[in-house]
């Protein structure tokens, strides 16, 4: 599995406060990754570090095998769609297409005109005068026709409505199945990435918590639900993520590789939201990033 | 990239220049004043464009770091795009050399025309420049008018080809302090103030001296005197005489026969007396000559009006080099210090 983002004690400190710290995880190239985390948990700085707008203040990133914003040649490699969806509202959507066409060598400009074109923009029509919605898929077509190698999205459906939120990344998941790009998107919201993610990467409180497959991430989560007992006493395999007691049971969110076998408890599996939420209600230092080591709470 | 930045700029490069077209063309009818020489009486409307003249090679500079300098990074910063156009297959590098080779050359044109124009129609009149003397009593009022030299300090910034540096480096101080400061309009009146500071303080501490200046020791005579101040208990407060005619007069000043600088003695200031006083005593050469008995004379530290091309060109170096140097560090900043 070749790696399209690769972050060593990646960092990023704004005046005094570490907005990113010490973040060490790969995402693995060809998968649309989503990215969750509270608002101000560093997602922007992580994106915005790949993309090369911003350098780390501590450790490496490495982006399709490169140094993020490093020449031409790397800046052709990865697109990148910023949060709010900036355009130039002096210039027309048929501008836009043109300024893609001449500052990138790899432009697919039959692509850009046909979706364009699906999307029902007017060439003509002023980028100020678009809708979020319209601005948002603006950006996505320059995004999507440089023909990137991997596509970052930074909130690209915060602003919009429901419908058009589902539109856009419907349109989304065909260019990527049509394409073959990865793209790593964030969202505080899960529902958003449940639909289009197949991999997650949870960013609490400027630090990496969660990083994997979606679907490894849910076979290896479960929530236990039992009388009430002491978590110290659990098998040693089991990392607890979240407990919760009243005077009589515990409940219990617990990772683990190994079948949960304890007679006393009931196992049930773990929509994603769940997880997520799991994990940001976990205080800091709790597990280490990325993988946890599973004997931390011995 | 050339076409972004014209596509962007456009509208504001056929605003300048439609002003500037316009402005080169009153000139044009107007056509130059005093043909020939000898005719001294300026018509008002002419004396209107020799001073519009001057402001406007003056303002131009200024207004294209203001309009077109300022708001060429921070403007991008503050909507946002610079995450737009900085993800394209360009580099930052060349997105900013791109821009500011472009927008640079066209306010550096602009700067050119304009002052050729100025230099074009008020040529007479800066030929028609010849020192100031204090009129001798009984003498007619002379009909013609003064103007000042092409070299002095005010004229020289609004001549030749110095305006060209002014506005190379006036547009690369915007784009600095947009880079630095990154909004548009504390970045705009940034830029107004230094470059007006720069403006008020070349011509009197660096200009003087980007070439070593002439002196000459002359005596004071009834037909070169051209300041006498006397204040009011009829001391005598400056005492002046006229440099060679189109010259830059640095310094003007009474030495002694060992060559020290001294005050005249206080009696020289009855030697003559500012016209329109009533009851003057005559000023009479006998005065000046007792003057010249005693050793004194005055000493002139001056550019000729000749050297005005050599200052021309080493000021214009000079801000070009600044530029120049601006330019780098915005690159450098543009890399390293923005978002």
């Amino acid at each position: 599995m070749s790696a399209v983002l690769r972050a060593r004690h990646l960092g990023k400190r704004y005046k005094q406060r570490w907005a990113l710290s010490d973040c060490t995880f790969e995402v693995p190239a060809g998968h649309v990754t989503g990215l969750v985390g509270p608002n101000g948990a560093g997602k922007s700085t992580l994106l915005n570090l790949a993309a090369g707008m911003l350098t780390p203040t501590s450790g490496t990133i490495e982006v399709c095998g490169g140094v993020p914003g490093d020449g031409p040649a790397q800046l052709a490699k990865v697109g990148f769609v910023a949060q709010d969806t900036p355009v130039y509202a002096s210039l027309t959507v048929a501008d836009h297409l043109r300024l893609g066409a001449r500052l990138n060598p790899g432009w697919d400009d039959a692509l850009a005109r046909r979706r364009i074109e699906r999307l029902g923009l007017d060439p003509d029509q002023r980028a100020g005068r678009l809708s979020g919605g319209q601005r948002a898929q603006l950006a996505l077509t320059l995004g999507i026709a440089k023909r990137p190698e991997l596509l970052i999205l930074d909130e690209p459906v915060a602003a919009l409505d429901p419908l058009a939120r589902r539109e856009f990344l419907q349109d989304l998941m065909e260019a990527v199945a049509e394409h073959g790009l990865s793209v790593i998107l964030s969202s505080h919201l899960v529902a958003d990435l449940e639909r289009v993610c197949d991999h997650l990467v949870v960013l609490v409180a400027s630090q990496v918590r969660l990083a994997g497959a979606l679907d490894e991430l849910l076979a290896t989560h479960h929530r236990l639900s039992g009388p009430r007992r002491d978590v110290a006493t659990l098998p040693a395999d089991q990392e607890v993520i979240s407990a919760s007691h009243t005077d009589r049971q515990t409940t219990l969110v617990v990772r683990t590789e190994a079948p949960i076998l304890d007679p006393a408890w009931t196992v049930s599996g773990l929509t994603l939201e769940d997880l997520v939420l799991a994990y940001l209600a976990r205080p800091a230092g709790a597990g280490s990033a990325g993988r946890p080591a599973l004997t931390v709470l011995r | 990239m050339i076409w972004l930045t014209w596509r962007q700029f456009r509208v504001q490069a056929a605003a300048a220049y439609g002003l500037l077209a316009v402005a080169v063309a009153a000139l044009l009818v107007a056509g130059r004043p005093l043909p020939g020489s000898g005719v001294t009486r300026l018509a008002p409307a002419d004396g209107t464009l020799y001073s519009a003249g001057i402001v406007a090679v003056y303002a131009l500079p200024a207004l294209a770091g203001v309009f077109w300098g300022a708001p060429l990074v921070s403007r991008e910063l503050e909507t946002g795009t610079h995450r737009l156009v900085w993800n394209q297959g360009v580099t930052r590098t060349r997105w900013l050399v791109t821009k500011v080779a472009v927008i640079g050359l066209a306010a550096t044109s602009a700067a050119g025309l304009l002052s050729l124009a100025v230099t074009w129609w008020a040529g007479p009149l800066d030929a028609a420049s010849r020192p100031d003397t204090i009129r001798p009593v009984g003498a007619a009022m002379p009909d013609a008018v003064s103007f000042a030299a092409r070299i002095s300090p005010l004229v020289f910034g609004a001549r030749g080809i110095v305006p060209v540096g002014h506005a190379a480096f006036a547009f690369v101080l915007g784009v600095a302090a947009g880079i630095l400061l990154r909004r548009t309009v504390p970045a705009m009146a940034v830029t107004l103030v230094v470059f007006a500071a720069v403006q008020v303080a070349v011509p009197f501490a660096v200009r003087p001296h980007l070439a070593p200046a002439d002196r000459q020791t002359v005596t004071i005579t009834m037909a070169n005197i051209s300041k006498l101040g006397v204040n009011g208990t009829e001391r005598l407060e400056e005492l002046a005489v006229a440099g060679p005619p189109g010259a830059w007069v640095l310094a003007n000043e009474t030495v002694d026969t060992a060559g020290r600088v001294v005050a005249a003695p206080s009696w020289v200031a009855d030697c003559a007396r500012p016209p329109g006083q009533a009851a003057l005593p005559t000023a009479d050469e006998a005065c000046f000559a007792r003057l010249a008995g005693l050793g004194y004379r005055q000493r002139l530290t001056y550019h000729p009006a000749g050297r005005f091309w050599a200052l021309q060109g080493i000021e214009t170096a000079l801000f070009l080099t600044l530029a120049a140097l601006l330019t780098w560090l915005c690159v450098r900043w543009t890399r390293t210090r923005l978002p």
